[in-house]
C-alpha cells in the first residue's frame, strides 16, 4: 500500500534507540524536577515555540477584535456611562483610603514598626493558549524583558490569581491558585487565624486542609494573603469560605472556599512588584 | 524562522532536493499539529482534544519508518513539553514510545483499512498516555479519572480522516 523503502528495520536497533531516547528523557525529567538546571534549555526551546504560541493565539484574538468591532455605539455609550459612575464611586472611596493610610503610617511610626511601601503593578495580557491538560496555568505576554521574575505574584481586580512559575523572554507562565500543586498562606480577616490554602484543580473550589475542629472559621469568612513565606504581598483577598464540615472521624475540618479572582474570565491580569513589607512573626501552622 | 525548526538547514534558495522537500513537508505537518495542540478551546472541550501530535507522528512512522522514528518522536515531544510548560521530558518519553510502537508495528498495521488501524492507534496512544500518567504520579501531580483517556479515544475516532489527509499530502508532495 505504501511501499517506497522496503529495507527491514531490525528490532534490536529499534530497541536500542528507544532505550537511548528514553534514558535521555528520564534524565531530563530528573534534572528538571530536582533543581532548575534546565532553565536555559527550556528558555532556548521556548524561542522555537514562541511563534507557535503566537499563531495558536490568533483565533482568540480575532474573536476579541470581532466582538470589539461589532459592539454598537449605544452599548459603548452605556458602558462608558456605567464605568464613569463606578470610577466616581471608587474615587470617593479612595479619598477615605488616603486618609486611612496616612493615619495607619502615623500609628505605625508611633509603634516603631517598618512602614509599608505601595506595590508597583503592571497590566499583562493573556496569551490565550491551552496548557497541559488538568493543570491550571495561564500564559501572559510579559517576560524577562519586562522584568518579570520567578515567583512574582499575579492579581486581578478581585483578588490573587497566582504566581509566575516560568519566565521566558517574551511570555511567562502563571500557575493559578486553583492548580492542584499550588499553596498560598492565608489569614481569616475576621480573627487573624492563619493557615494554608491549596488548589484542587477545580476552577471554583480551593481547600483549607490543615484546620482542626477548634479553629474559629465559618461560612462566609474572607481569606486574605497573610504575607508569610514572603512570596505574596499581605492583605490581598484570596477566597471566601463556602462550606465548613466537621466530620468527627477526621482529624481536620473539611473546608471549601471559592477564589475571589475571576480566574475564568480575564483577558488581563496585574503583575505586582511587591514593595517592602513589614516583617511578620514566623510560626508554624 | 524558528517555525522550520527541524530542517532549518534546508533553506537553500536555489534548488531544493527531494529529500529536503520531504523533510520540510513532514516538519510542516508537525508544526500544524503542535499549534493545534495549544489552540484555545473552552474548558469543557479540553478533554475532547485529540492528540494531534501523536496522530501525525504515528502516520509518518508507519508510512516512512526509515525517515521518521524515535528521534523525531523525542524531538516533537520535547517541543510539546515546552509548549505545555510540562516537566521537560515527560511528553518526549511518551512520544518516543509511541514512535517505537508505530515503527515496530508498521508492517502489520498499514495493510489493514484505516478504521481497523484506528484500534492500533488507540492502543499506541493509550500506552503513550500511560507513561505520562506514571510521570505525573511520580512527581506528585494529581492523576484524574476517565477524562484523562478521552483524548486517546477521540484520536481513534479521527484517525481515518487524519490518515486520508496525510496520505494525500504525502502523495501530492511526493514525500519519500
Amino acid at each position: 500500500m505504501i511501499g517506497a523503502d522496503s529495507r527491514p528495520i531490525r528490532t534490536s536497533t529499534l530497541l536500542l534507540r528507544l532505550l537511548v531516547f528514553a534514558a535521555l528523557a528520564v534524565s531530563l525529567m530528573a534534572l528538571d524536577h530536582q533543581g532548575h538546571h534546565l532553565r536555559q534549555i527550556r528558555s532556548a526551546l521556548s524561542v522555537l515555540t514562541y511563534p507557535l504560541v503566537t499563531i495558536a493565539a490568533i483565533p482568540a484574538r480575532v474573536g476579541g477584535w470581532m466582538s470589539d468591532a461589532l459592539t454598537s455605539e449605544q452599548k459603548l455609550r452605556q458602558r462608558y456611562l456605567s464605568l464613569e459612575e463606578q470610577h466616581r464611586i471608587l474615587q470617593a472611596r479612595l479619598q477615605q483610603y488616603e486618609a486611612l493610610s496616612a493615619e495607619n503610617e502615623r500609628l505605625r511610626s508611633l509603634l516603631g514598626s517598618a512602614t509599608r511601601v505601595a506595590d508597583h503593578a503592571v497590566v499583562a495580557e493573556l496569551v490565550e493558549v491551552s496548557t497541559e491538560p488538568f493543570t491550571r496555568t495561564i500564559v501572559i505576554n510579559k517576560g524577562s524583558l519586562d522584568d518579570v521574575f520567578l515567583g512574582q505574584p499575579v492579581l486581578d481586580a478581585y483578588g490573587i490569581v497566582g504566581q509566575v512559575t516560568e519566565v521566558n523572554p517574551h511570555i511567562s507562565r502563571v500557575t493559578l491558585i486553583t492548580d492542584p500543586g499550588h499553596a498560598i498562606p492565608v489569614q481569616v480577616t475576621r480573627n487573624g487565624l492563619r493557615t494554608v490554602l491549596y488548589g484542587t484543580g477545580d476552577d471554583d473550589t480551593v481547600d483549607l486542609p490543615f484546620l482542626t475542629a477548634s479553629a474559629k472559621i465559618e461560612k462566609g469568612d474572607l481569606l486574605t494573603s497573610s504575607g508569610m513565606g514572603g512570596r505574596f504581598p499581605p492583605r490581598y483577598p484570596v477566597a471566601r469560605v463556602t462550606e465548613v464540615t466537621n466530620d468527627p472521624n477526621e482529624a481536620f475540618l473539611q473546608i471549601k472556599a471559592t477564589p475571589l479572582a475571576r480566574l475564568q474570565h480575564h483577558k488581563e491580569v496585574l503583575l505586582v512588584w511587591p514593595g517592602k513589607t513589614e516583617p511578620q512573626p514566623v510560626t508554624d501552622q | 524562522m524558528a517555525r522550520k525548526n527541524r530542517t532549518a538547514a534546508g533553506d537553500r534558495p536555489m534548488r531544493i532536493s527531494a529529500l529536503t522537500r520531504s523533510r520540510l513537508i513532514i516538519a510542516a505537518t508537525f508544526v500544524v499539529a503542535l499549534i493545534l495542540s495549544v489552540v484555545p478551546v473552552p474548558t469543557w472541550a479540553e478533554q475532547f482534544r485529540p492528540d494531534w501530535v501523536g496522530l501525525v507522528l504515528i502516520y509518518w512512522c508507519m508510512a516512512l519508518p526509515h525517515r521518521v522514528g524515535i528521534g523525531t518522536g523525542f524531538l516533537v515531544g520535547l517541543l510539546q513539553d515546552v509548549l505545555y510548560g510540562a516537566l521537560l521530558g515527560q511528553y518526549a518519553l511518551s512520544k518516543s514510545i509511541i514512535a517505537f510502537l508505530a515503527v515496530k508495528l508498521h508492517l502489520r498495521v498499514r495493510v489493514v483499512p484505516p478504521w481497523q488501524q484506528a484500534i492500533a492507534v488507540l492502543a499506541m496512544l493509550a500506552i503513550g498516555q500511560l507513561f505520562v500518567i506514571w510521570v505525573r504520579a511520580v512527581i506528585g501531580k494529581p492523576v484524574l479519572g476517565f477524562s484523562y483517556w478521552t483524548p486517546s479515544i477521540v484520536s481513534m475516532v479521527v484517525w481515518p480522516w487524519i490518515f486520508i489527509i496525510l496520505r494525500d499530502i504525502r502523495r501530492r508532495g511526493q514525500v519519500r
